[in-house]
């Protein structure tokens, strides 16, 4: 079975237990029913608030944490306990702390080299240095650097580090979690400019995660907004940057700085009142009901779906 | 308005930067900015702070001298610290409560015959046993307790915290209640009520096997250590393994495909092999001091076998008019335990500063 699609990801359900108090336990929905696609050497962004779940989605995805529910196919084949070893060469993941994403007792070279071990993908020594130096060549390192050890970098060299290590495997498909909100304004520049090289290079696709809209707009071919654990729009990145449906989206692209003080000024910000519920004790129909300005009586009673609009923008709101 | 700048100028109190004293970065220098420290690894990172640190380098030579001196000691002295002193193959009992350097009478006369003899160069004790070979094998007994009591808490500790660790959930659970339950006992009276049950029993059982030769003593240490003093360590790599498997290059590595084994081997043990090593260092005194204590108050080793806490007890009868008896092994006792709670301490500052608080 082939399909357009290179990850498919259908209804994806992550709940975590937690325990309230003795003996007592509830859920907490992380991720709760989560639906898109992504096609070869595309890039989806995928945005929302701290805390909303799209760390979740991108482990669960990833088989890091075991699904509550939902399926998730890669090149057409079911994503299982059985063949993830072997998938895992197809799907690998950038993560967002380059700090403790890195093991501070291995050099370089061997952090590198980890996924050329563990899938003994060479067959002398001298390969896997061959195949390390090209890498690291590669995302931009030094190679004099190999035997050095992580802590003795830069967060921008750091996080290189981490994307060498992901591409060490050849992977088609790569979870990038918010790999640059954790450097320096002028290095994200620098780092994002990366990823894309990498994919004109090697033809990967992207899941993009980040909670800044600025940077996703950048990178993504679409883009997927998030609020407590749902997908509450998802467009082509220039639909959704001109014609924001979600009133979600559009508090989020209000609060994007443009760098012309005139329109600033005209603009209006759209602040959001109130904090976002804890996801354990959600709202009623519409998560989003409790900051939002047209909510209305139907908003409380059911939750609305993701429906397309046209142009391939889908949009789950009430409201049109 | 030339004037005004100037005396802005020469606000000593003004905060505002001279820009004048800032120049651009020369090509060189932003090349300059891109070269990286001498790299070094973990260890000798470790090991150039640990030999900054006097302390730890003073602690060092004193455990150096003291192994060293308990070592080789018994083997240079030609006398055997059981051995009562003779003379010419019969037993010298003038050689009683020598001071230092003195000579028994029958010595003397052996001395005035023109031959040599080795001299005591701490006396001899009330038995007529040459003091300083005494203390050294003391030391000796109270090094191998040490060491082999910090083993054995280590293995059992490591074992048990690891496992706790990484099983997580209602396993760790139920061995931490345990382990809690055992912490709360107070510990000086237990080894105390152990020793003295365990005397009882073990002694027939172990009679005529070359346990025997251990004591009893010796062994219900032991068993002592085994049972009481592992919980600190278990809970120490417990709270490690926890810590470690929190990091996310635990994660990343399973992202890549590695399966448990792997990642025990080669991010768990890695991470926390300083803190074992740290704490197994600490836990030698702490055993060298209870060994002491116990022998002191006679459930230590057997007699003739002597220990730093059997020779001090031993000494507290004569202690008016020998008082060196007394506080040679006490000054021993102090400098080992000393010695090695300091090199445990610049060992952690070195290997591992996120642990000093
Ligand atoms: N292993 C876990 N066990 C229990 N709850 C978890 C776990 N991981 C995440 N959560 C909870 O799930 C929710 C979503 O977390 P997640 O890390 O996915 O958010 P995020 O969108 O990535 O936020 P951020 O932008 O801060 O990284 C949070 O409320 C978090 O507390
Ligand atoms: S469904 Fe109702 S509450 Fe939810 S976003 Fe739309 S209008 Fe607001
Ligand atoms: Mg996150």
């Amino acid at each position: 079975m082939s399909s357009e699609y290179l990850v498919e990801v259908k209804d994806l359900k992550q709940y975590f237990p937690v325990s309230t108090g003795f003996m007592k336990k509830t859920w907490l929905k992380a991720v709760d029913g989560v639906s898109f696609a992504i096609k070869p050497g595309e890039t989806l962004g995928l945005v929302g608030e701290s805390g909303c779940g799209k760390t979740t989605v991108g482990r669960t995805l990833l088989r890091l944490y075991e699904p509550t529910g939902g399926e998730v196919l890669f090149n057409g084949e079911p994503v299982t306990d059985r063949n993830i070893t072997q998938l895992r060469k197809g799907m690998q993941m950038v993560f967002q702390d380059p700090y403790s994403s890195l093991d501070p007792r291995m050099t370089v070279e061997d952090i590198i080299g980890e996924p050329l071990d563990v899938h003994k993908l060479y067959k002398t020594r001298a390969e896997r240095r061959d195949k390390i130096l090209h890498l690291m060549e590669l995302v931009g390192l030094n190679a004099e650097h190999a035997t050095r050890y992580a802590h003795e970098f830069s967060g921008g060299q750091r996080q290189r580090i981490g994307i060498a290590r992901a591409l060490a495997v050849d992977p088609k498909f790569i979870v990038c979690d918010e790999p640059v909100s954790a450097l320096d304004v002028s290095i994200q520049a620098q780092v994002v400019n990366m990823f894309e090289d990498l994919q004109d290079k090697l033809g990967v696709a992207y899941l993009f995660i980040a909670h800044d809209l600025l940077i996703v707009r950048h990178i993504s071919d679409r883009i997927a907004v998030m609020y407590l654990g749902k997908i509450v729009e998802i467009a082509d990145a220039d639909e959704l940057n001109d014609h924001p449906q979600h009133p979600y989206t559009i508090s989020l692209l209000s609060a994007v700085p443009i760098p012309d003080p005139k329109i600033t000024r005209q603009r209006k910000r759209i602040v959001l009142e109130g904090d976002v519920p804890s996801p354990m004790n959600m709202p009623s129909g519409c998560a989003f009901r409790s900051r939002c300005r047209y909510a209305t009586e139907k908003c409380a009673q059911e939750c609305p779906k993701l429906e397309d609009r046209g142009n391939g923008h889908f949009v789950a709101c009430w409201n049109k | 308005m030339n004037n005004e700048q100037n005396e802005f100028k020469k606000n000593p109190l003004g905060v505002q930067i001279d820009l004048s004293k800032f120049e651009l970065a020369t090509e060189e220098e932003k090349a300059q900015q891109e070269v990286m420290s001498e790299s070094t690894t973990f260890f000798k990172d470790g090991m150039k702070k640990l030999m900054k640190n006097p302390l730890a380098v003073f602690s060092i030579i004193m455990l150096c001298i003291i192994i060293l001196a308990a070592v080789v000691g018994p083997a240079v002295i030609p006398y055997e610290y059981s051995e009562m002193i003779s003379v010419n193959g019969r037993r010298d009992k003038t050689a009683k409560n020598l001071a230092p350097f003195e000579w028994s009478k029958n010595e003397q006369k052996v001395i005035d015959g023109g031959e040599k003899l080795f001299p005591h160069i701490l006396g001899t004790d009330e038995q007529c046993r040459d003091y300083l070979v005494r203390v050294l094998y003391g030391t000796r007994v109270s090094l191998f307790v040490g060491f082999f009591a910090a083993l054995l808490v280590l293995i059992i500790g490591l074992l048990y915290g690891s496992i706790s660790g990484y099983m997580g959930g209602r396993v760790d659970l139920i061995m931490m209640r345990i382990v809690d339950i055992i912490y709360s006992l107070p510990d000086t009276l237990m080894v105390i009520l152990l020793s003295v049950v365990l005397k009882s029993t073990l002694a027939p059982a172990i009679e005529g096997t070359q346990l025997a030769k251990l004591g009893v003593n010796m062994i219900s240490l032991f068993i002592v250590f085994g049972l009481l003093y592992w919980v600190g360590m278990a809970r120490l790599i417990r709270g490690q393994i926890l810590s470690i498997k929190e990091n996310e290059y635990v994660l990343a590595a399973q992202a890549t495909g590695a399966k448990s084994g792997w990642i025990i081997r080669k991010h768990i043990i890695p991470n926390c092999l300083s803190v074992i090593f740290i704490s197994t260092a600490l836990q030698i005194p702490s055993a060298i001091f209870t060994e002491s204590f116990l022998s002191f108050i006679g459930l230590g080793v057997q007699a003739p076998m002597p220990s730093l806490g059997s020779l001090a007890n031993a000494a507290r009868e004569g202690m008016q008019s020998y008082p060196h008896k007394l506080v040679i092994p006490a000054i021993v006792i102090c400098l080992l335990v000393l010695s090695f709670n300091l090199l445990g301490d610049g060992l952690r500052d070195a290997f591992d500063p996120k642990l000093r608080r």
